[in-house]
């Protein structure tokens, strides 16, 4: 029997569990010293002069540099090319917290107290928080690229009177999408030490260490060849440790100066000012159709808020144009977006990127236009789905849906919550006038996974000892390749996981990989895998198949691991000892696979909350989430992943927001302030699982490391509405804290009196 | 100072800086990396071991203080390849991910059952509401420490004997 589909437990856990993992800041490199930044105190201003001979002379200091000293070239940017980033600030700052020297110390204390003594002359400019001020460009963040809009999508004409043409209602809405802080539990980190052999290793907290080998070569000059990149257990990422950072490149930079191993960890509240941030966009979205629940026409225009300088999210927009209409067949649509520019925290890709804010906009332009029209929400949705048998289907936008049963998900939602039961209860609390008032939100979601084209290296090997190694491109830092992958193996060579070795993350042993992101892994790296173990038997089978003087095609392996042997007849085995010396000692094929497309896992989410209508709290007391992401290779993993997902919808729903003052100084720059979810302010969630495969790769996988999030926000959103709807409240942007909850009934209070 | 304690079983004594916080002396003095540190604000939990058999949250207590005490670590806690029942629930419900706030979550569980061994899954989430985990929302580690309590989890781990 496959070991696939089956609830394995994971190879990585006793490690994690009992000696915890090896992550960068556990690393103890001989003779380290220690990096630390200074950093902007402000958000935007000129760089007069930089004093550090104060600094140099501090115990223990072994150097204090500017960005003049170190003369490295900049990231990679995503806008116009004078709006890159330097790794160190140069000219101005930009935004509260951005490195602007780096001192280095014999022991870390030493260099924090160094960093103290290094004066900064900062003549203060205008700071620019809110990005549609951005727009007008009266502060100008790079004076010579005469604008702060970084990126544009789609910019045409205003031709709505035509796009809503034989609508009966069209509803608008302004929805913020909050500004989120990503919060992996661990921080940022690098250590480097240049080798006996004068070659540069970087070990560093990251999702994509070829990516990071290649951007840091560039930013010193160097061939990526000459440089090799570790990164060890990393402590999650959510998107948000994609990218390269400039602290890591300045890292590198130093132990090459210096001859000596440098070490680096930031303190979280360095990480919650310099790890970039996530979602930021402010959309005006319009959504038109007829009374009886056809929705005609879509707009949805977005500003995106990129932060100081153009990355990842300068470029989230793209992924919100590609699933603006949703699970729904909408015939007319528009979409336009622009990113700006502000003197805030650069904004990257967070769990979902561009796509929870895609599906925010669609749900919660469902509800108001069922709202309007007077009809239930599971209704409304359900007259506008992409029907099953239309798939593959491509939406007005020009993607194209690989495969999806969209009624399927809500009627199983609908079945599992009971919908009818909740709706008599939500009116018997209306009638009564209960201070806790029940809120039921849906959300039906299409994303896409696996978005960015490519290939991914998967490799495997047997050894003659009868033990495999899995190498993969991909990078885990916390999605369990290690036990997926070696599911894979095994259940294509028989040999059992505990024979099978997984490696990744360092760029010597695993020559090209692109990371793990946009929840690609299983259906690019781990599709690469099972064809490099397909590759593997089919050698295997035949070097066999001479020494049993059999047909390749009648040998199997062994699933006792002991090798092969003609089918049925495993009493004369062929050992692996004997295949690997038959073909020549090794016994090893590498696969590059590049998916044809990207995959679309979709589901249906249901939030049941109480809202205190007196003092504004909200609690979750249900989440309900039907999840299909294709084919399940272990469900125990896609469980987790779900799991995670669905918290980190809620937090955004109801508690997180990073906020700054007028002035660009940062509200919640430390995990006191940030309210980041914990616990108590979440239920145990319900899951349904459905599986429709993608006919796009042979395991039928789609990603699952998001649609939790993507699917569970507006959930929420929608049920904490629902449960004040009755009372005037029409829409309320997230997060839904209770004092905006409360101030939102007020002003309902407020307003209906005045009406009467 | 002179600083005297048990780690893990293990006499320690070592000289050190008045200021010395205990999760860095058990990481940079005594080599214990399995203790993490994800904050500066005693908010995160993941630096939890156990003092005299009690959840600590290493950020908040000087190594000086741990003096003459019992310090008990994610190293410590399995029984040689006996893996602890919170550890061994922890692996069979898939409680961890990444794995950065796990040795911090497992110590607080330990904790959590020793004070209260049947806990309502109301407790143990108001028990864990001082550790904090990105990866899992919580609802396998929930489920680990249920089970593990169900298996009867609560032992006296790193009390004073």
């Amino acid at each position: 029997m496959s070991i696939l589909g089956n609830w394995v437990p994971r190879v990585e856990d006793p490690r994690l569990l009992t000696e915890g993992g090896r992550y960068v800041d556990d690393l103890r490199l001989e003779g380290a010293v220690h990096a630390h930044f200074v950093r902007a105190p402000l958000a935007h201003g000129e760089i007069r002069g930089i004093d550090v001979e104060e600094a140099r002379r501090a115990p223990g200091v072994v150097a204090v540099l500017t960005a003049e000293d170190l003369g490295l070239g900049p990231l990679p940017v995503m806008g116009p090319p004078p709006m890159a980033r330097p790794p160190l600030a140069t000219g101005r700052v930009r935004f509260a917290g951005e490195p602007v020297a780096v001192v280095v110390a014999e022991t870390r204390a030493q260099a924090v107290d160094a960093a103290e003594l290094v004066g900064v002359d900062l003549e203060p400019l205008p700071a620019l928080v809110d990005p549609e001020r951005a727009l007008a460009g009266e502060v100008l963040l790079f004076p010579e690229a005469g604008t702060n809009v970084c990126g544009e999508v789609a910019p045409g004409p205003d031709d709505e009177a035509e796009l809503f043409a034989g609508c009966d209602v069209v509803v608008r809405q302004r929805i913020v999408n909050q500004r989120l802080a990503p919060c992996p539990l661990e921080v940022r980190g690098a250590a480097a030490a240049v080798g006996e052999d004068g070659r540069l290793t970087l070990w560093m907290t990251t999702q994509h260490p070829h990516g990071d080998r290649d951007a840091v070569a560039a930013a010193l000059g160097l061939e990526p060849s000459a440089l090799r990149v570790v990164a060890p257990d990393v402590g999650g990422g959510f998107g948000s440790k994609i990218a390269t950072y400039p602290e890591q490149i300045v890292v590198a930079a130093l132990a090459r100066r210096l001859g000596r191993p440098v070490r680096w960890t930031e303190t979280r509240s360095e990480s919650m000012l310099n790890l970039g941030h996530g979602r930021a966009q402010i959309q005006q979205v319009a959504i038109g159709g007829t009374r009886d629940g056809r929705v005609l026409a879509l707009s949805l225009e977005v500003l995106q808020d990129a932060g100081a300088y153009p990355a990842l999210g300068a470029f989230l927009p793209n992924l919100t144009r590609m699933m603006a209409t949703g699970v729904y067949d909408v015939p007319k649509v528009r979409f336009r977006a622009t990113s700006v520019v502000t003197t805030t925290t650069p904004v990257v890709a967070y769990r979902g990127a561009g796509r929870p804010e895609a599906a925010a906009a669609i749900e919660r332009a469902m509800d108001l236009f069922a709202a309007e029209i007077g009809m239930d929400p599971a209704e409304v949705r359900r007259r506008n789905f992409v029907a099953p048998d239309r798939f593959p289907y491509t939406t007005r936008v020009g993607t194209t849906y690989d495969s999806g049963d969209y009624p399927g998900a809500l009627t199983r939602l609908l079945d599992a919550l009971d919908y009818p039961a909740l709706r008599a209860e939500q009116a018997r609390r209306r009638a009564e006038g209960s201070t806790r008032q029940l809120g039921i939100g849906l959300s039906t979601y299409v994303e896409v996974t696996g978005a960015v084209p490519g290939a991914e290296l998967g490799a495997v090997e047997v050894r003659s000892d009868g033990t495999a190694v899995v190498r993969a491109g991909t990078f885990s830092h916390g999605q369990g390749h290690a036990t997926a992958f070696a599911m894979l193996v095994a259940d294509r060579l028989g040999i059992p996981l505990e024979r099978i070795e997984f490696r990744q993350g360092d760029t010597d042993e695993v020559p090209r990989g692109m990371g793990t992101y946009g929840s690609r892994s299983l259906q690019s790296g781990g599709v690469a895998v099972v064809q490099a173990a397909e590759a593997v038997l089919a050698e295997a089978r035949r070097l066999a198949a001479e020494r049993l003087e059999a047909n390749p095609e009648d040998i199997v392996a062994d699933q006792q691991g002991r090798g092969l042997h003609v089918a049925g007849a495993p009493a004369r085995t062929v050992g692996w000892d004997e295949v690997v010396a038959a073909a020549g000692g090794r016994l090893v094929q590498e696969v590059d696979f590049a998916p044809p497309g990207p995959t679309f896992p979709f589901g249906a989410h249901a939030a049941v909350v109480e809202v205190d209508v007196e003092t504004g709290a909200v609690r979750v007391v249900r989440m309900v989430a039907v999840d299909d992401a294709g084919t399940l290779l272990n469900p125990l993993l896609a469980a987790g992943q779900v799991h995670g997902g669905l918290a980190q919808g809620v937090a955004q729903a109801l508690l997180e927001e990073f906020v700054y003052d007028d002035d660009g100084n940062p509200l919640t720059a430390n995990l006191a302030d940030y309210p980041m979810v914990s616990a108590t302010e979440l239920p145990s969630f319900e899951r349904i699982v459905m599986e429709t495969p993608t006919p796009l790769n042979e395991l039928g996988a789609k990603g699952i490391g998001e649609s939790g999030t993507i699917g569970s926000t507006p959930a929420v959103q929608n049920a904490v509405c629902d449960a004040l709807a009755h009372l005037g409240v029409r829409h309320l942007d997230m997060p839904t804290r209770p004092e905006r909850v409360w101030r939102a009934l007020q002003d309902a209070r407020v307003g209906a009196g005045q009406a009467g | 100072m002179q600083v005297s304690l048990r780690v893990n079983g293990e006499e320690r004594r070592h000289d050190v800086e008045p200021r010395l916080l205990l999760v860095h002396y058990l990481r940079d003095v005594c080599g214990l990396t399995g203790t993490n540190i994800g904050c500066d604000t005693s908010s995160c939990g993941a630096c939890t071991v156990l003092v005299d058999g009690e959840s600590v949250k290493s950020c908040t207590m000087l190594a000086v203080q741990a003096d003459g005490r019992e310090v008990t670590t994610i190293e410590g806690l399995a029984d040689g390849e006996r893996l602890h029942p919170v550890q061994e629930a922890f692996r069979e419900h898939h409680g961890l991910q990444c794995g950065y706030c796990t040795p911090g979550m497992v110590m607080a569980a330990v904790s959590l059952l020793n004070e209260h061994p049947h806990p309502t899954e109301a407790e143990v989430r108001e028990g864990l509401e001082g550790n904090l985990c990105r990866c899992t929302g919580y609802h396998n580690i929930v489920k680990a420490v249920l089970a593990a309590a169900e298996a009867g989890a609560s032992q006296p781990v790193g009390a004073a004997r």
